[in-house]
């Protein structure tokens, strides 16, 4: 029952996505362009941030940065379904509150599956090096924090029910762990108080941990890390999302 | 089909500075609907007619009193309350980009009926609600009344013996009222379902309920048919326009010999509540032609809810819709 309520919900959001192709080639291009654009800027770079492949440094980062931002926005069209009166009229059917959450999420996570491997299949014609199971693990946890980021996007939607309370709340959310998290640039060249900050940042071992699983290392401290706190966001961001899903109010 | 005792909501809200108080937003209201009927909630907004109505429907937990809907409690039978009723709210049902025939397939689904199911009911539906040729359209590109009709099918696509419509026609044009009564009354002809209405809209009510329920400020301040509540009123509204305004005062003072309430002077207007203005009327109008007072014209109405209102609550419906 709860799987097929969940199919049922992902089903419609998905046939809604791919009714309107200007956001899935958005999705798509975004990725494309920083490869395209930025990529080439890191390749000389990479030998002094310490890496062997500019690409095995940078699409790690791209990844997260991903997941991040595009769940983080998720929320959005959920505002509007809510002022169409959809998740009202989801909320009075006998269907799972969680299922209802769950069939958007799913959306999302697949939206970010395809960028992922897209990105990381382009990201060979330009040069990326490393093992492709690293990359398969590389791309789980990002999915898994993708799905986090939509989960809490949908429940601070769900909450506000405001694109102008939202827009803000969300950017400023979102600049600070895009620059403390080591997408674009490795924190280990800033200074030691930038460091320092970013040590408070889950993202940033997230974006460590795919780094090194990208070239093969498996097993260090770096990944296990990288792990915990993905899966500790992902438990964090179902739980408030399920939680706001239930509110009688929302 | 609906047994509410005492059923109460309280939110918790923000006085002046930073005192906390609680917002009675429904004040403990008892409600009886049998099966078959038609009833409306009327009320001003902010009397607490949705309140209740997400109450009924489990959208919302009350912090006191009980209520059975459909044989099941609110409470603690969630789940078998929104399986057999249908909640068509103010707000839409369906997306605006979606395709209408998906949106109600999925919405049947989600009540856990099959497919095919789903779609024959649907089918139906469109076809009672005059939506055919629909099935494909995008609501974003369907009149407004379209909408407000695939709404109800929405809302009735698991066939239940029991809808609650939120205020079905505010915003509507009066053509599209009016066709929208007509599948709302066939709503209980057709297909034997108790209906139960949100309004502020008076003619609505009277048009198409069997019995009203009037709230105010949280609290039901009458229940009965909406001829028996217009009864309630002392007197039809009889209104005179004169020709000439300062002989106003004259004829007030005629009037009032045969009114019983609300006597007033508008300018050239003099109006007051008659009992039995039909028999009243000759013998007033004979004793202003005496005075030789002109009249422009006399208007006798009869009560309408929004005179019961005004009388239960000392206030026009009007001013707050």
């Amino acid at each position: 029952m709860f799987w097929r309520e969940t199919f049922i919900v992902f089903r419609r959001q998905l046939r809604m996505a791919l009714r309107n192709p200007a956001w899935v080639i958005i999705g798509l291009v975004q990725p494309i362009l920083y490869l395209c654009l930025f990529g080439p800027l890191l390749e000389p770079l990479a030998g002094t941030l310490g890496a062997e492949n500019a690409y095995t440094l940078f699409v790690p980062g791209l990844l997260v940065q991903l997941g991040l931002f595009g769940a983080l926005f998720a929320g959005f069209g959920l505002i509007a379904e809510w002022r169409a009166g959809v998740i009202e009229a989801e909320r009075v059917t006998p269907a799972s509150r969680t299922a209802l959450l769950l069939g958007r999420i799913l959306r999302d996570v697949l939206q970010l599956f395809v960028q992922g491997i897209v990105l990381i299949g382009l990201a060979f014609l330009f040069g990326l090096t490393g093992s492709i199971i690293g990359m398969v693990f590389g791309l789980i946890l990002t999915v898994l924090l993708g799905a986090a980021c939509a989960a809490a996007s949908n429940a601070l939607a769900l909450t506000t029910k405001s694109e102008d309370v939202m827009a803000p709340v969300i950017n400023s959310i979102a600049l600070p762990v895009l620059l403390l998290s080591g997408i674009l640039l490795p924190m280990t060249i800033g200074p030691q108080w930038l460091q320092v900050v970013s040590d408070f940042m889950p993202t940033k071992y997230i974006v460590n941990a795919i780094r090194e699983l990208f070239t093969g290392d498996f097993f260090t401290i770096t990944t296990m890390w990288g792990v915990i706190w993905t899966l500790v966001l992902f438990a964090a961001g179902l739980y408030v999302g399920t939680r706001t899903f239930r509110k009688e109010n929302a | 089909m609906i047994h509410a005792r005492g059923l109460a909501r309280t939110f918790a809200g923000r006085g002046k500075g930073a005192d906390k108080v609680e917002v009675k937003a429904v004040a403990g209201v008892d409600i009886d609907v049998e099966a078959g009927e038609i009833v409306g909630f009327l009320g001003p907004n902010g009397a607490g007619k949705t309140t209740t109505l997400r109450m009924l429907t489990t959208l919302l937990k009350p912090t006191a009193g009980s209520a059975t809907v459909a044989g099941f409690d609110v409470a603690t039978q969630s789940q078998q309350v929104r399986r057999s009723i249908g909640y068509v709210s103010q707000s839409g049902s369906t997306s605006p980009e979606a395709r209408a025939g998906e949106e109600i397939m999925d919405h049947g689904m989600l009540y856990g009926i099959s497919k095919q199911q789903a779609e024959a009911r649907g089918r139906e539906l469109f076809e009672q609600l005059d939506l055919e040729g629909l099935w494909t359209r995008e609501p974003r590109a369907m009149s407004g009344g379209q909408r407000r009709r695939l709404d109800i099918a929405m809302g009735l696509v698991h066939d239940p013996t029991l809808v609650f419509l939120d205020e079905p026609t505010t915003g509507l044009d009066p053509q599209a009222r009016a066709n929208l009564w007509t599948h709302i009354s066939e709503l209980r002809t057709k297909r034997e379902t108790t209906v139960f209405l949100t309004t502020h809209y008076l003619d609505e009510a009277d048009a198409l309920c069997d019995r009203v329920l009037v709230i105010d400020h949280g609290v039901i301040v009458a229940s009965d048919t909406p001829d028996a509540l217009k009864r309630q009123v002392s007197g039809d509204l009889v209104e005179l326009v004169l020709a000439d305004a300062s002989r106003s005062a004259e004829t007030a003072a005629l009037l009032e010999r045969v009114a019983d309430s609300d006597l007033g002077i508008d300018g050239a207007t003099v109006s007051a509540r008659v009992r039995g203005a039909g028999h009243e009327v000759a013998g007033l109008i004979r004793s202003l032609d005496a005075a030789g007072i002109a009249l422009e014209s006399i208007e006798v109405r009869r009560p309408t809810l929004d005179d019961v209102f005004l009388t239960l609550t000392g206030r026009s419906l009007r001013e707050d819709a």
